[in-house]
């Protein structure tokens, strides 16, 4: 609320920018790591490999969305303008994820299932998941009022996470013929540890990418405010 | 007494509301006609075999009700928009959520009805057999009809005030509408061919599970997204 030009601004740390290398050369260590150590799978020979892409995309995507939801609430609850540029950054991180996870998920479908697209519960599901970030991002570019934009995305943002376990369930009794969901305990463990590393490198990643458009949100708007200033005579 | 001052509140809206629509018919005339069109052409999409319009009959309906209901959400915001009405219909003491609940039952009243013309229509043209389990069928279009107009109603408050309300709408509303679409489709589906699996039941405990949910999701978010 009520925001200045000054408490908007946010200079770019060096720190961050460090962290930014850091995450990147984590994920090139843990892809080379796991794709060069893991040994060629049974029925599907090279095409695992796909694996540690696709599945960290996937996690990244529902944590995106989770801090989506959870700053979503907070805005509505404190109506603090930097929790709304939070969740609007972690929404952009979150589709760009989700449409990484679900373009994966088909290039790996074709050779194993024989299409590019089956209708089941949980590719489906993401799918969907997709058109709700697409329409809150939409939503976003077409309000102009910031406090208007924040509210209601605030509601879009909160609905649409809600909705994510209703739309899965509703999918799921639909249709479904996806394979039982891997866990460490039904997967070799040669597989494993180039999971799990990947995983966290794609959550640096994300943390990264969330931080740096938070930024860019941040500044935009204190070049707004100025501007408005400015045109009140105020500067 | 101020739940029942609520009451009122919520009784007088939606009475202005259905008294607007009845003086001028426009509008809804002309959702019904689209509905009504789009079953229409559905059937050239899939016609003229009997049976492949039979069994498409329950999808043909709802995505027209669909289609047309867009439209009708819109609507429900658009006059008091234009005429600047809704300023005023905040400034008036009392709960905002009243306003939502009595658009909320003008717009069910609207879409129980064009659904009802709908039904009759789709019956007629994809030749459908009214199943003995028709009471079931009927409860499963309420219901799958309360989680449109919910959902329909709270969106419109907010895209109907964007530039771009046309495409907004369906944008943010389809993809949510998912498990009211399945359920509703589904489960008509099922009880117009007879039940044989017995999946009709899990379609509306879906239904009535969604709709509690976003009934009460929808009213305490109401304040946050008409005050902007």
């Amino acid at each position: 609320m009520n925001e200045t030009a000054a408490t908007m601004n946010v200079p770019r740390s060096r720190a961050w920018s460090l962290f930014g290398v850091f995450a990147f050369v984590a994920l090139i260590a843990a892809q080379a790591y796991a794709v060069l150590t893991s040994p060629a799978d049974r029925d599907m020979g090279h095409l695992q490999k796909i694996l540690y892409v696709h599945v960290p995309a996937a996690w990244i995507t529902f944590l995106a969305f989770l801090v989506v939801l959870v700053y979503s609430v907070r805005y509505m609850l404190r109506g603090q303008e930097k929790d709304d540029l939070l969740a609007a950054a972690a929404a952009e991180v979150g589709a760009t994820f989700n449409g990484l996870t679900l373009v994966l998920g088909m290039i790996w479908g074709k050779p194993t299932w024989g299409a590019w697209w089956v209708w089941e519960a949980r590719l489906t599901s993401t799918l969907v998941l997709f058109m709700i970030f697409v329409g809150y991002l939409a939503l976003r570019s077409f309000v102009d009022d910031p406090q208007q934009r924040a509210q209601w995305s605030a509601a879009v943002g909160a609905f649409g996470a809600i909705n994510v376990p209703i739309v899965y369930m509703s999918v799921r009794w639909w249709r479904t013929i996806h394979q039982i969901q891997s866990s460490p305990s039904t997967m070799d463990s040669a597989y494993v540890l180039g999971l799990r590393t990947n995983a966290i490198a794609f959550l640096l990643i994300m943390i990264y990418f969330i931080r740096r458009r938070y930024e860019l949100a941040r500044l935009r708007r204190a070049t707004e405010l100025i501007a408005d200033a400015a045109a009140l005579g105020g500067m | 007494m101020a739940w029942r001052e609520d009451l009122r509140r919520v009784r007088v809206i939606a009475w202005k509301d259905i008294t607007t629509e009845r003086r001028s018919k426009a509008g809804f005339n002309s959702v019904v006609a689209l509905a009504v069109t789009i079953l229409v052409l559905f059937g050239f999409a899939l016609g003229p075999e009997a049976q492949a319009l039979r069994d498409a009959a329950a999808g043909a309906m709802w995505l027209a009700a669909l289609f047309a209901g867009v439209l009708a959400f819109n609507r429900s915001f658009q006059v008091e928009l234009e005429s600047g009405a809704i300023e005023p219909l905040l400034l008036y003491p009392g709960s905002r959520w009243t306003i939502l609940a009595g658009k909320l039952l003008a717009n069910a009243l609207f879409v129980g009805l064009m659904l009802a013309i709908v039904v009759i229509v789709g019956v007629t043209l994809f030749q459908v057999a009214i199943p003995k389990a028709w009471p079931s069928l009927l409860g499963l279009f309420a219901l799958g009809a309360v989680g449109l107009v919910v959902l329909g109603t709270f969106y419109a408050a907010m895209s109907s005030r964007t530039r771009a309300r046309e495409v907004l709408l369906p944008l943010l509303l389809f993809p949510m509408l998912v498990p009211v679409l399945l359920a509703a489709i589904s489960g008509s589906k099922a009880l117009l061919t007879g039940d044989l699996m017995h999946e009709a039941g899990a379609w509306i405990r879906l239904l009535i599970a969604y709709d509690i949910i976003f009934v009460a999701a929808t009213l305490l978010a109401f304040e946050h997204v008409i005050e902007a």
